[in-house]
């Protein structure tokens, strides 16, 4: 068994830093590249993409990375685990598997993770008496069946084990938790059992650190956030994992940004819930357990974490169409740009009434005042404003509304308060709004599959 | 009683689930986390963000990261995608919190 394992983040969300990956790679010693791909709205956009092209739905920036950071990884053996297979692990597989074969890469086993899908089951898993309830309003899934867009499982740590232990050097899966990805090679490496409940509660806090990049190392810090040296080169987090469950957090040397006890404590209060519960489909982790101790050099050690008996459901998440939305943006400059703007407003609403178009919302922020800390707002002297953005999106289930509303701003310009600009390219257009019904499933009505795939 | 600067005594993070908006708060040091843990209430933060939280608010106390966690229900206009907010994930959320200020003894 290996002493200790280096686990690094790549990727925060898709869309992060493109270069994070191939740093991690190659700017230090690991022996795992994480990353994370999909956020609730990925998925729907996935399923989009891959309804139009059947070859798609992944992350298209996986190939493109895998030609710059294959060979090297092949070479020290470096593992790589990503959910970024979206609605469609097996195009993507594929895609890696050409990028191998004309890198002339041999012996390389990719694996996916096959069966979070359930978007072609919603009717088979309701008549075997899951109603799918929202979670939130406890409304049955059947209200939104004709309007949904994807479907998928969360799994966790234990098929990308299964993957690892038939000797994959990449693991591509679909819908997997984020810490599942930073905990199955801890699981793998060090022969947990899945009853070791405080160390795969261990690996799922690592995991929990590292799932959002450099949130974790001096990225988004609100603490003493101007003292974090160097963001332009900000080092991603690395899990150096032992097999008792501890974890020193820290980041390649010679990069930016900064590993502390602050810094991890942020994340570690991360869109979290209930601290003591932190489900996921491995176990239920207790985050008021969690000791960190800042070793000092960018090293933070986390110790002691306690953990309890995973639950007996999944959680799904489905993505459903519900109406259009459009926003708009418009500036106005000294004097009196507050009051220009909330003129504007009074206009525009007035037009849309007019007009009598149909909207669920119109919601109105003045950027510059308002638009981030609403009425805890400190009121502004006129005199000090130089200028003011409006800014006013709408909500409607009736696409010519919200179409219309995006005519109605141009106009605005030359039919409204003065000294405004910042009306460029084009009419808003109405984007589609996607709506997610988050649910429980039994893990017993869900199998998932592990496919090896070799060059 | 002397008033203080929550932005002087703590840091932290926020962020979304669902319509639901959670905020982290950290304390710089032990004393300002005994600050927190006895003055900053679930009650406080209702009425702090009065407009804004239109459903409860629950506290959790991480007395091992000195550290409280709030979650504000029905916040975020719908949630992530849904919302016309600007900050639809609650992402300035934090800082809207350190704004408070804490009548002490």
């Amino acid at each position: 068994m290996k002493e200790k394992i280096r686990i690094a983040s790549g990727q925060g969300f898709w869309g992060d830093l493109i270069d994070a990956p191939y740093n991690q790679v190659f700017r230090g010693e690991i022996d795992y590249l994480v990353m994370d791909y999909l956020a609730e709205v990925t998925m729907s956009i996935l399923q989009k993409q891959k309804n139009k092209n059947p070859e798609l739905g992944y992350a298209r920036d996986i190939p493109e990375l895998m030609k710059r950071i294959l060979p090297q990884c092949k070479r020290r053996n470096i593992k790589i685990i990503t959910n970024g297979g979206g609605v469609n692990p097996i195009s993507c597989a594929n895609a890696v598997l050409d990028i191998a074969q004309k890198l002339n890469i041999n012996n390389l086993k990719v694996a996916v993770i096959l069966g979070d899908d359930i978007l072609d089951r919603i009717d088979e898993i309701i008549s075997s008496g899951c109603n799918l309830k929202n979670m939130e309003t406890n409304e049955p899934i059947t209200i939104i069946k004709d309007k949904i867009l994807s479907a998928n499982v969360y799994f966790g740590a234990f098929p990308i084990v299964e993957a690892l232990r038939q000797g994959a050097d990449i693991v591509i899966t679909g819908r997997t938790t984020d810490t599942g990805l930073t905990l199955a090679p801890m699981i793998y490496e060090f022969d947990w059992g899945k009853n070791d409940y405080d160390l795969l509660a261990a690996g799922t806090v690592a995991g929990h650190i590292l799932e959002c990049g450099a949130q974790a190392s001096g990225g988004n810090f609100l603490g003493d956030w101007k003292s974090i040296p160097n963001m332009a080169d900000i080092g991603f987090p690395i899990a150096e994992a032992y097999p008792n469950g501890e974890v020193i957090i820290t980041k390649h040397e010679n990069t930016g940004g900064r590993v502390s006890s602050e810094t991890v404590s942020e994340q570690l209060l991360y869109e979290i819930g209930d601290p003591k519960n932190y489900i996921t489909p491995d176990c239920v982790a207790d985050f008021t357990s969690i000791k960190l101790e800042d070793l000092g050099n960018d090293r933070v050690r986390v110790y002691d974490v306690k953990g309890f008996p995973e639950t007996e459901f999944y959680k799904v998440s489905c993505s459903y169409s519900d109406g259009f939305s459009a926003s708009a943006t418009l500036t106005y400059s000294w004097p009196e740009a507050l009051t220009k703007a909330k003129s504007a407003d009074e206009i525009l609403r007035k037009r849309l009434e007019n007009l009598n178009l149909q909207f669920d919302e119109i919601r109105t922020e003045f950027m510059g005042y308002n638009a981030c800390h609403g009425p805890l707002a400190k009121q502004l002297d006129e005199n000090d404003i130089n200028e003011i953005t409006l800014r006013i999106a709408v909500r409607s289930k009736d696409y010519f509304s919200v179409e219309r509303f995006g005519k109605e701003i141009a106009p605005l310009i030359l039919t409204g308060p003065p000294s405004v600009t910042g009306f460029a390219g084009g009419r808003p257009k109405p984007s589609e709004v996607v709506a997610y019904w988050p649910a429980l499933i039994p893990k017993k009505l869900v199998q998932h599959q592990v496919k090896i795939f070799e060059v | 009683m002397k008033k203080i600067k929550l932005i002087d005594i703590a840091h932290g993070r926020s962020g979304d689930k669902g319509d639901a908006a959670n905020i982290g708060i950290i304390a710089c040091d032990n004393n300002g986390y005994k600050i927190l843990e006895k003055y900053l209430t679930a009650d406080l933060v209702k009425k702090h963000f009065e407009g804004i939280c239109l459903g409860k608010v629950e506290r959790f106390e991480l007395p091992n990261l000195r550290a409280l966690n709030f979650v504000l229900h029905n916040t975020l206009g719908g949630g992530g995608t849904v919302s016309l907010k600007l900050d639809a994930q609650g992402k300035t959320l934090a800082a809207a919190l350190l704004r408070m200020e804490l009548e002490i003894e």
